[in-house]
Parts: C-alpha cells; structure tokens; sequence
C-alpha cells in the first residue's frame, strides 16, 4: 500500500516537476508546481512527519496562489495563447543537469548509509516544537530574523512611495495621500 | 520504499529544478525551479531523519529550515523583480544582465 | 475520545454537510423574503441551463478551481467532531482545517482565471487580497484555541472546554474567527470576489452544473467553517441535559443563524479596506489575546 502511494506520487511530483517549464500557461504552470510540492509533502506525510506534512500543504497552495499574480504580472504571454520559448543554454542545461542527477544517484547508491538508530517518538509534533523551543532555539530565533529582515527588506524593495510621498514633506499632512484608502481611516 | 528511493526522488526533483533553473530567461519563472529544488531538499531532509536518526529531531528542524528558505527566496524574488520592473521595466535575467553594460 | 468512528461517516459526511447547508440556504433565503432566492428552485434552473462558453478559455483550469471548491470543504470537515466523535481525530487537525481551508484560494482563483473573462478573473484576484487580509488573523485566533487546550487536536480542545468555553475567556480569538469564517467562504459581508459590482466575479461565467458545484462548495465552506467555531470556541459537544449530538448541532445551528442574520444587517466591506483593519488592528489583538491565554495555560 505505502509502496503504491510512494510510487504514484513521486511520478507525478517528478512529471509535474517537467510540466512546469513545458506549459505556455503561466497558470498552468504554477499549479503543475503546485500540484509537485503537493506531492512532496505527501511523501513527507507517508516518511511519518505528520505536522510538517500538513504545513507544506498549507504553504504551498498560498504561495503558489500568490506566485500566480506575480507570474501573471511579469510574463509577456501570461496565458499562453501565442506560443513562444523563453529558454537560453538549453543544451548545456541539459548536460549539467544529467551529469549531477548521475553523480548523486551513483553517491546515493554507493554510499555507506548508517543503519536506522532509535525510533520516532510517539508525538512527532511534540518532538519537534520541544526541539525548536529548547536545544534548537539559536535556529529558530535565526529563522525568526530572517523572515523578519525579509519581510522589512521586500517591502523596501518593492514599494516605490515612502511615508513623505504619504504624508508630505514635513510630514505633517492631515491625511495620508494614499492611492487607495485603507479601513482604519488613517 | 527505502532510503535510497527516496534520495533518487529528492535527486529527480532537484535535477528537473536546476535545469528550469539553468535555461528559464524569466526571473519568476527561474525561481519556480528553485522552488522544486528546495522540494527536492525536502524529500532528501524527510527521508534522512525517518530511516537515519528518527529519533533525533532534527531532521525536522531542517524540513522547517527548507520550508523557510522556499518563502524567503519567493518574497525577496518577486521583490528584486518588481524593483527591476519599476526602474528599468527588466523582466528576464538575460536583460539584467545587460544593465551593467 | 477512545470511540471509534465507523468507516461509513466518510461517505456520509458530505450527506449531512449539503443537508445542512441547503437547510441554512433556505433559512436565507426565507430572510431575504424573495421566492426566487429558493435555493431548491435555483438548483432545478441551473441543472437545465446549458453551458455557457467563452472564447480560449482554460476549460481544465476551471474544472479543477470549481471541483476543488467542495472538496476542499468537505476534507476540511474530516476532523469536525459531531458531538465527541469526528470522522477522523487528527493529531494535528487544527493545521488540517487551516490547510484545507486554504485550498479554497487556489480554488476560486483557478475558477476566476480559467473562463477567460475579465470580470471573473477580478474576482479571483478579490479572493486572494481578502485572502491575505484574514488569514493572518485568522491563524492567530485558532492557534490561539490549541494553546488554551494545548493540543492540536480538535477532541483535545473539545475536552479542554468541559468547564469554561473558550468563547468566554477568548473573545476577541472568537470574533475574529467568525469574521474570518465569513471572509475565507467570501460571504456575507466579505462577497466582494463574487460580488454584484463585477457582475458575479469569480462565478459570472459559470453556468448550469458548474456554477451548482462552485457556488454549493462555497455554501458547504461556510458551514464548515461556521461549525468548526463550535468545536474551537462553543464547547463542542458539552453541556447539560441533551447528548452531545444535540448540543454540536444547536450549536452550529446558532452561529448559522448569527452569521446569516449578519449578512442581512452589515453593510459590503470592501477587501482593501478590510486588509489594513485585519493588519493594523485585528492581529496585534489576536497576538495580545494569545498572550493573555499563554501566561493562563502557563500559570495553571
């Protein structure tokens, strides 16, 4: 059974993978990128990660929801209808490409792989939040800089008016000149 | 199912992920193939802890780091794009390069 | 929690979920006083109305965003328990609602996107920035019902609400779960992305059985999410006299009927004005109402 599921979702993780840079649909596209990470996080699922699993799902049909506006936005042919490659170095990708999935399947195949040791903890969710609140705290407190420097640096990145474009030179206007209104009434 | 079933899985995706990677001349369509790759991270990070260490959480915790590193990398991407767009109206790699020029 | 639920609750459990979702059309449908709001009536119409199509449209595309719908909603009421029992007790059914739930994004935007048609795809993008605008929030206020039971597990958090519900010591968590429910069905007062402005958004090129199974699913989403308040917040099953069967049904009976009544009295809220409320306002107070529970669940 586990064998069937793993085999059903690893083709169409891997087959989805391929679709992604065949489709001229850029929302085709994105959803056969979805539907691959959707199959990765299922053999998470069927490894026994069941929290983590989940929260791939979770990610990823967000993300790939919002990436879908973005691939829409900044693709010449968002839909595909006149089609068109958009692809460079085709040939040396190809070789690249070829030659490292090679180089790791002989490495998978010929490594020394250590044996199972232990046994997965009965809460496997519990295992994990013990670990990133206690001895993995640094990794966790790292992650949690970084999404918020991301988060600041995106913003910067993306946005083109500043608080004096809103507010003024002297930053003393009554109300914020904003292109659309926000709720709070600012 | 076993180990290294897993590992080739993890090698596939990652493969099919540098190469859109590698030939794709559009910034978003570029960072899909990072994207896979990552995923392909996560199979190889996934299968590790269940037939290496279970019992160590950490596995785990570098699912959690890849499964960040994915949404660090489409933010800051689509930021640097946008940026780009605005400024120069460049939408493919091959153009950004030409900037420099 | 040690009962078992027999296999077949999971070929019935969408049954029930149309059965009470067709109860709560019609009950809208009576406030709105029209006959031809008749949900009844409105499914024979469109069961013999003949498909509508437009020009290069991405026919798969939009199958997939109007199936996904209902089906998204139904897996999402997998770990909604009826009294003490749910089809399926997942260890991390909290996520597994939120993750569900969320495939509704992909959903209406794939319906929105695929007809090739202007105002559908406004729609979806509507969806998407309503999206972003509840979600934050929204995770905030059921991760804030896990801390108080301390347990993703939805039969734990039922437990957890033998004595005080969660509602009474967590009420901004509850509000806002409520507001949310109603944004992530983009119903009632958050119907922007299918609203009457855009002639139907996401749905307004959808026709005879897809518009059932798109605008169904939305209606089976609410009730789900209406539902699983009950659980989260209401006490699920507890309470005295009935069993606990009686009181999960009363209960989701209740917000049904609240959030119905909502509808009917609240004015539209616009999408970009809701995000900067959700954002400015609504998720410092989810964060500071997880707070207080935090320092309860650590000093008990």
């Amino acid at each position: 059974m586990n064998d069937v599921l793993f085999w059903t979702l690893a083709v169409l993780a891997v087959a989805s993978g391929v679709m992604v840079f065949r489709f001229d649909s850029m929302a085709r596209a994105t959803f056969s990128l979805l539907t691959s990470l959707l199959c990765v996080a299922g053999e998470v699922l069927l490894l026994g990660m069941d929290y983590l699993g989940i929260v791939i799902v979770l990610m990823m049909t967000i993300e790939m929801a919002i990436m879908a506006v973005f691939m829409i936005m900044y693709m010449m042919n968002p839909a595909g209808l006149m089609p068109m490659t958009m692809i460079h170095n085709k040939r040396g990708a190809a070789v690249i490409c070829v030659g490292v999935f090679v180089l790791l399947a002989v490495g998978i195949f010929l490594a020394p792989w250590p044996g199972r040791r232990g046994k997965p903890p009965a809460d496997v969710t519990m295992d994990l939040g013990m670990s990133l609140m206690g001895p993995q705290m640094l990794t966790m407190m790292t992650l949690g800089m970084a999404l918020f420097a991301t988060i600041v640096s995106s913003v910067v990145l993306a946005t083109r008016r500043g608080r004096y474009d809103r507010l003024g030179d002297d930053l003393r206007a009554e109300r914020s000149d904003d292109p659309v209104r926000g709720g709070v009434g600012r | 199912m076993s180990l290294e079933l897993f590992m080739l899985l993890g090698a596939a995706l990652l493969c099919v992920g540098l190469f859109g990677a590698l030939t794709q001349q559009s910034i978003v369509m570029l960072m899909m193939g990072l994207e896979l790759m990552l995923g392909g991270v996560i199979v190889g990070a996934a299968a590790a802890w269940h037939y290496i260490a279970p019992a160590a959480p950490d596995g785990q915790v570098l699912v959690v780091l890849a499964v960040t590193a994915m949404a660090l990398e489409m933010a800051i991407g689509f930021a640097v794009v946008t940026a780009l767009f605005r400024s120069r109206e460049v939408d493919m790699t091959d153009m950004a390069a030409e900037l420099k020029e | 929690m040690a009962e078992t639920t027999p296999l077949w609750a999971v070929a019935v459990l969408p049954f029930v979920l149309v059965l009470v979702a067709l109860g709560t059309a019609h009950f809208d449908a009576l406030l709105a006083a029209d006959p031809a709001a008749n949900p009844g009536r409105e499914v024979l119409r469109l069961l013999v109305q003949q498909r509508r199509r437009t020009n290069a449209a991405d026919e798969l595309l939009t199958r997939l965003g109007v199936v996904l719908l209902p089906v998204a909603a139904v897996l999402a009421a997998v770990v909604l328990p009826l009294g003490f029992r749910s089809v399926s007790d997942l260890a991390d059914g909290i996520v597994w609602f939120n993750a569900m739930e969320a495939l509704a994004w992909a959903a209406v935007w794939l319906a929105g996107w695929g007809p090739n048609s202007t105002l559908s795809l406004i729609g979806g993008y509507r969806f998407l920035a309503q999206g972003l605008a509840y979600e934050l929030p929204h995770m905030l206020a059921i991760t804030t019902a896990a801390l108080g039971a301390e347990s993703l597990r939805v039969g734990d958090v039922v437990d957890a609400q033998s004595g005080l519900w969660f509602a009474v010591w967590m009420p901004a968590a509850f509000v806002i779960y409520l507001l949310s429910a109603m944004g992530m069905a983009f119903w009632g007062p958050f119907d922007q992305p299918v609203g009457r402005d855009v002639a139907g958004g996401a749905a307004a090129e959808l026709s005879g059985v897809d518009r059932i199974v798109f605008l169904g699913g939305r209606w089976l989403l609410f009730v789900v999410a209406a539902a699983v308040s009950v659980p989260l917040f209401l006490g699920g099953g507890h309470g005295p006299l009935l069993p606990g069967w009686a009181w999960t049904l009363l209960k989701t009976a209740a917000v049904l009927a609240l959030l119905v009544w909502v509808r009917r009295r609240v004015p539209g809220v616009r999408m970009e004005r809701y995000v900067e409320l959700a954002w400015v306002v609504l998720t410092p107070l989810a964060i500071l109402q997880a707070l207080v529970v935090a320092l309860v669940v650590l000093n008990r």
